[in-house]
């Protein structure tokens, strides 16, 4: 008989976030899965599903070193259920995957897990070789020829339509890397821990107009856990479960100039058709801000304010201050506390929602978060609640 | 002296795309029953699944959709600052390139200028760049 339970996530985890790291990928995992364990009450033995994104990639080591299959084998993992690949609705649908697994009784406790190692990967050329390419195939046609080498080149144009449609500014776009360096200040384990200034982001360079280097992320290696838990076997988990509300993914044009729109716009929508709460239930959001503007769009498209009114909304920063009417990227997003590419996004959610945010903890008594991840034409989005 | 680029692999699906600049063409894949245009090129019709497809020559004019001006060396040979553009193709609803806007100062350029094509040559490649009109 199928199994309907709800998922959960139970256990969340991280390794040391840094630059440059000697530990290895795969025993950065190890650490994050350890504190994830820990924190569920579970051992390695009760876990019988892996989930991962984007599995191992080969042409690009750093990116994505530890495949679920090679870390299922490393571990000992006895897996009924198991998943690693790029071709899903970005980082996050990892979850996805690993929720509908639980719901559908495939498995009872799944590790789902994001290592990153790019800036390792970079500074260590003899162990992570650059694979060059004589020429490009695939997507990649359409962009590299024209010198469009980074997603950083192809989230400025989304950004500037903004800039130009709706009057988007400067001084409201910094809010998000302002506010993300305000955070990382107080989150230990935060790749950049001094508070940016407007002074200083209005002086940076350029990287790809509208986006100065503060608006970028970069390179890091981490690895981040979360365990997606079924509703059936939360009598095993020691931590207070929290429940997958609603989920939601979309992939739009994948040549992300043939989308009219970004994906995140029918993501939200869809996230909202899929439960009772409404967006002023939220009581903090964690949007991926791999460049600055990706977190505009995703308020806009998850209906904290209209389309277009992003940057109006964010302006002067009190409102998604950790003290403000909603809390954003409360350990500092990707742009402060590092590239941990999605998944740092859902561990945080759940770190607010168990009040386990320490100097970081937002106020009152957080019971609803979403979380989110993708910023070009694919998207998803958890919405996440404490029972 | 013509920008470092990294060239296509020409197939079966996009080598006219890549090669219409020999003869001055920007062409697209367009369906022969529904008249939709295909981008990226393949050999089926994304809205009626027909497979009688096949390359046509439009006006190579267009207009910019969105753009931005890159500053950052991706690689020490790369000259910035360089404007990257999403170009509407006239007579081609709903389809975009990405290109380069050339021919004109980076301050130049704005949503909603009129550009057209201008292939430049690297090899067997004829790359659709664009420059406003007039
Ligand atoms: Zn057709």
């Amino acid at each position: 008989m199928m199994s309907t339970s709800e998922a959960y996530i139970s256990g969340v985890g991280q390794s040391q976030v840094g630059i440059k790291l000697t530990r290895s990928p795969l025993l950065l995992t190890v650490d994050a899965i350890r504190e994830a364990l820990d924190e569920a009450g579970l051992t390695l033995g009760q876990i019988d599903g892996v989930s991962t994104y984007p599995g191992r990639v080969a042409a690009m080591p750093g990116f994505s070193p530890i495949g679920a299959d090679e870390l299922i084998d490393a571990l000992g993992i006895r897996a009924t259920w198991y998943a690693g690949g790029g071709e899903i609705t970005s980082q996050l649908g990892a979850v996805v995957g690993a929720a509908a697994a639980v719901r559908t009784g495939q498995a009872r406790h799944v590790i789902c897990y994001r290592t990153v190692y790019e800036a390792a990967a970079l500074a260590r050329p003899e162990e992570y070789p650059v694979q060059r390419r004589e020429r490009v195939d695939g997507n990649s046609q359409w962009f590299a020829p024209f010198n469009a080498l980074s997603a950083a080149t192809w989230t400025a144009q989304y950004a500037m339509r903004h800039v130009k449609r709706y009057g988007l500014t400067r001084e409201q776009l910094a809010q998000i890397a302002l506010t993300g360096r305000a955070n990382a200040a107080v989150n230990p384990r935060a790749l950049v821990r001094e508070p940016l200034s407007m002074d200083e982001y209005l002086s940076a360079r350029m990287i790809s107009t509208p986006l100065c280097l503060y608006d970028c992320d970069r390179f890091t290696d981490a690895s981040t856990v979360l365990i997606v838990s079924s509703g059936d076997a939360l009598d095993e988990v020691a931590c207070k479960p929290i429940r997958i509300a609603a989920m939601a993914g979309t992939v739009e044009r994948l040549s992300w100039d043939q989308a009219e729109w970004m994906a995140c716009y029918a993501t939200g929508a869809d996230l909202w058709k899929r439960t009772d709460y409404k967006p002023e239930d939220v009581d903090t959001a964690q949007l991926y801000d791999g460049f600055s503007f990706q977190a505009i769009a995703w308020l806009e498209a998850l209906g904290f304010c209209g389309v277009g009114e992003g940057g109006k909304f964010i302006e002067g920063g009190q409102r998604i201050a950790r003290v403000g009417e909603l809390p954003l990227n409360t350990f500092g997003g990707q742009i402060g506390a590092g590239r941990l590419h999605g998944f740092g996004f859902a561990h945080e959610a759940v770190t607010q929602l168990r009040g386990n945010g320490g100097a970081r903890q937002i106020q009152g008594d957080p019971r609803l978060a979403v979380c989110t991840s993708g910023g070009g034409p694919l998207a998803t989005a958890l919405l996440l609640a404490r029972d | 002296m013509a920008a470092p680029r990294t060239l296509p692999r020409l197939d079966a699906d996009n080598r006219f795309f890549w090669t219409g600049g020999a003869e001055g063409q920007l062409r697209l894949m367009r369906c022969q029953d529904c008249k939709t245009f295909i981008h990226p090129p393949r050999p089926v019709c994304r809205k009626c699944l027909s497979e009688h497809v096949l390359p046509e020559a439009v006006a190579g004019t267009g207009v910019i959709d969105t753009y931005t001006v890159n500053y950052q060396k991706w690689h020490p040979a790369l000259e910035v600052p360089f404007v990257i553009a999403r170009v509407a193709i006239d007579g081609a609803p709903g389809v975009y390139l990405t290109t380069n806007i050339v021919g004109c100062a980076v301050d130049q350029v704005d949503v909603g200028d009129r550009v057209r094509v201008k292939f430049e040559q690297q090899g067997d490649v004829y790359l659709p760049l664009f420059e406003k009109i007039g």
